[in-house]
């Protein structure tokens, strides 16, 4: 079966086997989205870009458990994500692809829109993105903060990261360490709800401070103690990479000169 | 979704943990029939059935000597409001004579992405202030949810919070049910605190369970929860939740309507940020139609607190022309901008929907960033 020249198939052995396929990008409905991510695993694929949203935590927890033991070289993105993006060369996603632009800043982030939202604000000052990933907002999901800024960190095409955290949850704390000890490129991070009422879910099922733990404050005070540059004001995301990018530049040239 | 009491002891029951027996009286209902026709003899406890924790301290336990009082105490908790809240239920239970008091707990430990066995000897208060008061006594055990909780976790825990020999292996009967029952309705916490130990066995005084809202459609036997009993939204976050809508109330003016749980947070950061206070939080998700956007500002029109209204939309799976409609026709069939309104649309289809608003004499600002500070400013 075909539907607009792309073939359709019913399972995913099938859409496989005969066109080899190596990336699922997943939209089915929640009760069905984790049966998917198994079913892509189970057939090889080491991708899996999960767009749902509402999937029931119990059940990602064991789709990524089995993922974790089974296929230790799967990667999976979200759920409740917009996917991933390399400006320029593909999408795997629903972020709209005329705010990014190709660059040397990699992306990382628990929000989509708020993705969309940082890609904005560098594109609009001629800062190109390499790639940009949305891990999701659910409490259990597949890549976290610390392994796409792993990712990165050894991309040869990124030069500065942008980690876009939110209220809740400890990965950005876990993102921190990891950034102290291992990332020499300039990291810099913005964390949403700075404002959000303790006790109340905002949103996202992750989205939630519970017994004053996961406020935005402990995640900026980690990050900044890990070197990373913190930037408080929503407004000047892409104006303070800017700025910062261009000062490490003048230092690296005049490091240089002297060096000559 | 919260459980009550009575139906989590309920399920506890259904997996073969001995609860104190008890009868369960519904408003209206006749207190000392029931009592008498469950067989319960005094000394009672008469519990008030409502979703807040800190019920106890709140005055919605009481013990009874005889059942005459009992029938007293069933009658004077059902007009009396636990935090704001009074019970449809109250529940009459044998009251149990104990040694000691324990506390047993399941959650998910979201960054380990496993269960988590929490217990300590020191229940009877909240976890928060063991952890504060004796945070040595808390146990805590990692569960391998592909292989579940053995006999032996719930022996090493069980020892450690001081048990042996035949309460011990009751102990360990218990953690099993509370685990099944935890993994079986997919909990976001199956607790019991108290859970006595009675000689050489343990009973669960009180247990508590949190189902995981998005797992609701496995589990329709649970029925639903009228959100006035969940004691955890306002009136108008009841009302908008009614409607479909994510909404959380907060103290300031600005009404905030955005799509995306990150964006819409920075939107209220961005509020703040520039001197203003958010109203509200109002995510319209993704891929909101005209009607849900309708829907969203009509809300705020009626909302008292939001004296101003920001649209902050940047269009990914929602398109801004979906957006502009919507609120083009929230406005006409509302009789036209109630309260003052500042767009920002970006994103998909944005030039479609920034005409669309034009036609109809409103211009939309491309950058949250000044769309922030103008609604800011702007006089109410």
């Amino acid at each position: 079966m075909e539907v607009d020249g792309i073939p359709v198939f019913n399972t995913v052995r099938e859409a496989v086997e005969e066109t080899g396929a190596n990336c699922s990008l997943i939209f089915v409905p929640a009760p069905f989205a984790p049966d998917a991510i198994v079913e892509a695993l189970d057939n090889g694929i080491e991708l899996i870009v999960c767009i749902t949203e509402g999937i029931p935590v119990k059940d990602m927890m064991m789709v990524k458990d089995y993922m974790v033991k089974t296929y230790p070289n799967a990667k999976l993105v979200g759920p409740n994500c917009p996917g991933v993006i390399t400006p320029g060369e593909a999408k795997v996603g629903i972020m709209p692809g005329h705010v990014f632009k190709r660059g040397k800043i990699g992306i990382v982030s628990r929000s989509g829109t708020l993705t969309y939202e940082a890609a904005y604000q560098l594109t609009r000052l001629e800062l190109g993105q390499s790639t940009a990933v949305g891990i999701g907002g659910d409490p259990v999901h597949g890549l976290t903060h610390k392994d796409v800024i792993e990712m990165f960190n050894k991309d040869p095409e990124t030069e500065a990261i942008l980690m876009i955290g939110e209220i809740g949850g400890t990965e950005e704390e876990e993102a921190a360490e990891y950034i102290e000890s291992e990332v020499d490129k300039p990291v810099f991070a913005y964390i949403a709800g700075i404002t959000a009422p303790p006790g109340k879910r905002m949103g996202h099922a992750g989205a939630i401070i519970t017994g004053g733990k996961g406020t935005a404050q402990a995640k900026m005070k980690a990050l900044e103690k890990a070197g990373a540059y913190v930037i408080e004001n929503p407004a000047k995301i892409g104006e303070t990479v800017a700025k910062i990018l261009k000062a490490l530049e003048l230092e690296e040239e005049e490091r240089t000169y002297e060096a000559e | 979704m919260k459980l009550f009491e009575f139906e989590a002891k309920n399920l506890l029951k259904k997996y073969g943990v001995e609860v104190p027996p008890s009868v369960l009286i519904a408003k209206g209902e006749d207190a000392r029939k029931k009592i008498e026709e469950a067989g319960l003899e005094p000394p009672l406890v008469v519990k008030s059935q409502v979703l807040v924790a800190g019920r106890g301290k709140a005055g919605g336990i009481k013990k009874a000597d005889s059942i005459d009082e009992a029938v007293k105490l069933v009658e004077e908790l059902f007009e009396k409001p636990i935090k704001g809240l009074k019970p449809s239920y109250i529940l009459v239970e044998k009251a149990i004579e104990h040694e000691a008091e324990l506390y047993a707990a399941i959650i998910i430990d979201r960054s380990e992405r496993k269960p988590l066995v929490l217990a300590s000897r020191y229940g009877g208060m909240d976890i928060e202030e063991i952890a504060k008061e004796k945070p040595e006594s808390i146990i805590r055990l990692h569960i391998d949810p592909q292989v579940g909780l053995r006999g032996y976790h719930a022996r090493i825990i069980g020892k450690k919070i001081g048990l042996s020999g035949k309460a011990l292996r009751s102990f360990s009967n218990f953690l099993s049910a509370l685990y099944k029952v935890f993994m079986d309705y997919d909990g976001d916490l199956a607790e019991s605190n108290p859970l006595a130990l009675v000689g050489d066995k343990v009973i669960p005084l009180d247990a508590r369970i949190i189902v995981d809202d998005n797992a609701l459609y496995k589990h329709p036997e649970l029925g639903e929860r009228k959100l006035e009993e969940t004691g955890e939204y306002t009136e108008w976050e009841i009302k908008a939740r009614s409607q479909g809508l994510t909404f959380v109330e907060l103290d300031g003016d600005v009404g905030i309507i955005s799509n995306g749980a990150g964006l819409t947070m920075t939107t209220m950061d961005l509020v703040y940020e520039f001197g203003g206070r958010p109203s509200n939080f109002l995510d319209l998700g993704g891929g909101a139609d005209a009607e849900l956007v309708k829907k969203a500002i009509r809300f705020l029109f009626e909302f008292p607190k939001a004296k101003k209204i920001f649209i902050n939309i940047f269009g990914g799976i929602t398109r801004c022309d979906e957006v502009a409609k919507g609120l083009v026709q929230a406005l006409e069939e509302l009789g036209g901008m109630k309260k003052p309104i500042i767009v920002r649309l970006t994103g998909t289809n944005e030039e479609e929907g920034r005409r669309i608003l034009k036609e109809h004499g409103i211009e939309a600002y491309t950058d949250a960033i000044e769309a922030a500070k103008t609604v800011v400013k702007l006089q109410a």
